[in-house]
């Protein structure tokens, strides 16, 4: 939006690209997530008012994604994943992305105390510092356990919804925050297993480059187990039922089943059918959070309407 | 360079103005709604004449 770069005809940046600053499949993550919190929990909500929660929980972890970009721009320009990102595409200067995700930290925080409460409000203040300086500026770059801190950031939003209702947290919000921070480093990790050459030519300290591949396979299984309990756990609470815990412990048994043939496999057997089982386990790590959250959407929905009662 | 009244930029630049001009009309309603349903929860026409639910 500079002057300068009124003549840059070729790369000028249209509306989309400062929308693509947000990370909007991140956003949709946030937002179902930030949903299913905020419908869980024991106190009803005015429907304009959830909505406008939900989207300006949603404009934060997109304010904290331009924030990322801004800062990360110079790895972003080296990995093949992000090059298309508009920073290193030539589309937004990084000076801009930077505006825009202070500018937008600041309207979502604002306008999330306004229309529920302060504390959520904070929460998503605090969640938004925590990813953009805590976890981008200073772990990322620094530990091989990044991913597992940087999980944690985004395993706030239903944290948040949960907050933005009840004005507080509970044994409930916190295994939902569990679920999606246990989550994290398994589903990244077996990314990060097919995909080694993007985080090395970077030198961002994965896992796989700093302690091996062996040690990745076996951090992946392990946090799967503590994963595991975590999540069948939660059906205990007021956010299970027989739904949750059916779908939650299906879905267990499968996931604990992959992450321990990745554990058990060597490197030959992976690079002979590219790694297939990597690959599946990453795919279905994505139905996983989906469908537990899911689980506990429709046990929501059936308490509101009287169906367990 | 001169910018007339129709000048090949505000083509090129169209989609971004139209974005943003919608998404501050957007921000305008939210903020009406919101207030709306806070002060008078969700009845517009007591919101517009301005008596406040007691």
């Amino acid at each position: 939006m500079s002057d300068t770069s009124a003549d840059n005809i070729v790369n000028e940046a249209q509306f989309g690209d400062y929308f693509a600053l947000l990370k909007p499949r991140v956003m949709t993550l946030v937002v179902f997530t930030a949903f299913v919190g905020l419908l869980a929990a024991p106190v009803s909500v005015h429907p304009f008012v959830g909505f406008t929660a939900i989207l300006f929980i949603a404009l934060g972890g997109g304010a904290s994604g331009a924030l990322n970009m801004w800062y990360d721009a110079d790895i972003d320009a080296i990995m093949r994943r992000t090059q298309k990102r508009p920073i290193p595409a030539g589309k937004v200067t990084a000076d801009e992305a930077k505006a825009l995700g202070i500018a937008l930290s600041g309207v979502s925080v604002l306008m999330l105390g306004l229309a529920a409460n302060w504390f959520a409000a904070a929460f998503l203040a605090f969640t938004i510092f925590f990813y953009v300086v805590i976890y981008t500026m200073w772990l990322k770059r620094w530990t091989p356990q990044n991913i597992v801190i940087g999980g944690a950031a985004g395993a706030f939003p239903p944290m948040i919804g949960w907050a933005a209702a009840t004005g507080g947290v509970s044994i409930e919000s916190v295994l939902m925050f569990a679920l999606i921070f246990l989550w994290t480093p398994p589903h990244f990790w077996a990314l990060a297993l097919f995909m080694r050459n993007d985080y090395d030519n970077a030198k961002v300290p994965m896992l796989t480059v700093t302690h091996g591949r062996r040690a990745t396979r076996a951090h992946i299984f392990w946090y799967t187990v503590v994963l595991a309990i975590f999540a069948m756990a939660a059906g205990f609470t007021s956010l299970g039922g027989p739904v949750y815990l059916s779908v939650a412990a299906i879905l267990n048994v499968q996931f604990l089943i992959g992450a321990f043939r990745i554990w058990r496999r060597d490197e030959d057997a992976s690079e002979a059918d590219n790694f297939a089982e990597e690959r599946k386990f990453f795919k279905m790590s994505l139905a996983y959070l989906f469908l537990h959250f899911g689980a506990i959407l429709v046990e929501a929905g059936l308490d509101r309407f009287g169906v367990w009662a | 360079m001169s910018i007339g009244r129709q000048h090949e930029i505000h083509k090129r630049r169209f989609s971004r103005n139209m974005g943003l001009g919608l998404v501050l009309a957007a921000f305008v309603v939210l903020v009406f709604g919101l207030t709306v349903v806070k002060v008078t929860d969700g009845n517009v026409s007591q919101a517009i004449s301005g008596s406040v639910a007691k």
